[in-house]
């Protein structure tokens, strides 16, 4: 129905390259996230496709049309803004109501649309309230009501759900997948909360200081993280990256040491690395072994333990170099312990100097 | 037994600055209603009440015609200020364009500016603008050119200021409302008029309050200006206010005056004290 295509864009503010030549395809009826940290130029790259910001070369088009000097109102897109952005002084009612009202809609169908979006977000009682007497969950709705009464082809969330209490983001990034089912449209949405992207998208979009990192599915970006900095965005806690050398080379696997206490041998290869270079072995906080055997180990005092019921988390350190293993909830390690960590030769992820994932 | 000292102590304190606020308007206020032998009594309360001196301003002298002058010049020039003012401040606090701060700094720049600097070459304009004027229209309405130019005059002292308020006022409308109606598909004008004058209403009635007291105390335009007694406005036809003998000071009708005068900068600022209030954005963005 409306597929985005976004062609080597370039975005300039003054002197400062914002977004280098992104190119990205947006599938129909997606959910497609933005996802980096605060500067990356996710909201900026949002802005464009909104037509609230120009760009400076490069082409993005909407359902093959090319929208690159077509105001907003024709792009056919709707947009769900951080701060909510109501009106303050029209109701909940005109506030849905302002868009169908510009585009000269019938008394009826206002009403009908209006209403059918209440429904949907269950904000039909307070339809004749003003914005200051909701709560901020309640503002979020009508925001996002705001958007649904237009019907756009494109909706497009600007951290919809970040001024919401921790509770609140919860319920509503559930109802925000279940309006995608319902309203089949296409949705790009920008966060920095790496949950949310992926619990939400179908597609997450990794930006790195204006260029795109990585794109591919949630799971996708978990497993096979292309560089240093996917791996380290992606997951909580963060992975972990230890510093290592190539002991060995073979024709299916980089053999490569620990912390010099063992070696392990993954089946990943760069063509470019070559014996005796540094590179750096990443392995999630979820995938260690604690006190069992594995592919490879390391052995370190515990210096913080952190007990979150389900799980434990373990802050361990050897030579400066920091490691956080996971194990079980009702753990018997207590501060000052040393454990043996296992590193299964599966999980680990090996980068090159520059950060580059080896396949 | 502290709360009570500090309650004693606020309370005093509170009674001292109203009294010291209040207490020349009370004495106007009394003077106003005394004869004209019992103003040089010093009292605190009046010994008798004598509405004579109101008498003699609304029905014997021609001060409600100055009044009415007063009306027309602050109403005209306050509207025409405002309306300008609120599509300058709009520009300059959403459009981007060269030399914006400069702009809002010349403006600053010419509102410090001091009216007598300008008075004689205002003067020699008014003369041309009489001929000019005069040769135009009928001489029937001739009375009316002395208020026109005040009017212009006032809305060039004017606009600098209330465009540069309105500009404070409008940069700290949130931009994401207007971007939410922009997406929503209004355009500029749209957003003007639908969105930003409901959101700006109270900062636009504080701005004219505060231009139109500035044009009703004006003196010094308004004394140059004018030559006859029927295009006074009131500062001056107050100042003119005569008494029986040339010699005396007539207190009475002078305090008299001001009192009427006052009446209605009071009752305007009561009437929209509602409308003078912060916080209306409240609930369009995050908090």
């Amino acid at each position: 129905m409306a597929d985005i295509n976004i062609n080597t864009v370039n975005k300039y503010f003054g002197d400062v390259h914002v977004i280098k030549d992104v190119s990205l395809d947006i599938k129909s009826q997606s959910f497609t996230v933005l996802v980096g940290p605060s500067g990356c130029g996710k909201s900026t790259m949002l802005r464009m496709i909104a037509g609230l910001e120009d760009i400076n070369s490069g082409t993005i088009s909407i359902d093959g049309q090319v929208v690159n000097d077509l105001p907003p109102k024709q792009r056919n897109i709707a947009m769900v803004f951080q701060s909510y952005a109501l009106y303050p002084h029209m109701t909940v009612f005109d506030n849905m109501a302002f868009g169908l009202k510009l585009e000269k809609r019938s008394k009826d169908e206002i009403n009908e649309r209006v209403n059918e979006a209440a429904r949907i977000l269950q904000i039909e009682d307070y339809l004749q309230r003003k914005p200051k007497q909701l709560s901020g969950g309640q503002r979020q709705r009508v925001a996002i009501g705001r958007a649904i009464t237009r019907k756009p082809k494109v909706f497009l969330f600007d951290e919809p759900l970040s001024n919401l209490d921790a509770a609140l983001r919860v319920q509503m990034r559930v109802e925000l997948a279940k309006l995608h089912n319902e309203l089949e449209a296409t949705m790009i949405y920008v966060t920095h909360d790496q949950t949310e992207a992926m619990t939400l998208a179908d597609d997450i979009v990794v930006l790195d200081t204006g260029i795109v990192s990585q794109k591919g599915s949630p799971l996708e970006l978990y497993d096979k993280p292309n560089n240093m900095f996917v791996g380290g965005f992606i997951g909580s806690p963060k992975m972990n990256f230890i510093s290592s050398k190539i002991l060995s080379k073979s024709s299916d696997a980089t053999e490569v040491d620990i912390m010099g206490m063992s070696k392990i041998s993954v089946s990943k290869m760069s063509a470019s690395s070559s014996e005796g270079d540094s590179v750096t072995l990443g392995i999630r906080p979820e995938h260690l072994v604690v006190n069992g055997d594995s592919d490879g180990s390391w052995e370190s005092k515990v210096f913080v333990v952190e007990k979150l019921g389900d799980v434990t988390y373990l802050y361990l350190e050897k030579d400066g170099e920091p490691l956080v293993a996971e194990t079980e909830g009702h753990s018997e390690i207590k501060v000052g312990d040393t454990v043996k960590v296992g590193f299964p030769a599966g999980r680990c992820q090996l980068f090159d100097s520059s950060g580059q994932a080896f396949k | 037994m502290n709360k009570v000292y500090d309650k004693i102590f606020k309370y005093s304190l509170q009674m001292i600055v109203i009294i010291f606020c209040v207490f020349p308007f009370y004495y106007s206020v009394m003077t106003s209603l005394e004869g004209s032998s019992a103003v040089f009594e010093p009292n605190f309360f009046p010994t008798e009440i004598n509405p004579k001196n109101y008498n003699y301003l609304l029905f014997e002298h021609n001060f409600p015609q100055t009044i009415l002058n007063s009306l027309f010049v602050a109403t005209v020039t306050v509207s025409i200020s405002i309306t300008i003012s609120y599509f300058a401040a709009w520009s300059l606090s959403r459009v981007n364009f060269k030399g914006r701060s400069m702009f809002l700094f010349v403006i600053l720049a010419i509102s410090m500016f001091p009216q007598i600097a300008v008075l004689t070459g205002m003067y020699q304009l008014f003369l041309n603008f009489k001929d000019f004027y005069f040769n135009i229209f009928d001489l029937r309405v001739k009375g009316v050119t002395s208020l026109l130019w005040l009017c212009f005059t006032y809305t060039m002292f004017n606009i600098p200021f209330t465009v540069w308020v309105l500009t404070t006022f409008m940069k700290g409308v949130p931009k994401e409302i207007e971007e939410a109606a922009i997406v929503d598909g209004a355009s500029s004008f749209l957003i003007l008029r639908k969105i930003f004058l409901p959101i700006m209403t109270p900062a636009i009635f504080t701005t004219a309050i505060m231009a139109m007291i500035a044009v009703w105390n004006e003196f010094l335009f308004a004394l140059t200006f004018t030559a006859t007694n029927s295009d006074r406005t009131i500062t001056v036809g107050i100042a003119l206010i005569n008494g029986t003998i040339e010699y005396e000071v007539p207190w009475g009708s002078i305090m008299a005056a001001s009192v009427i005068v006052t009446v209605p900068l009071v009752i305007i600022t009561l009437l929209l004290q509602g409308r003078i209030m912060s916080g209306l954005t409240a609930g369009s963005i995050k908090g």
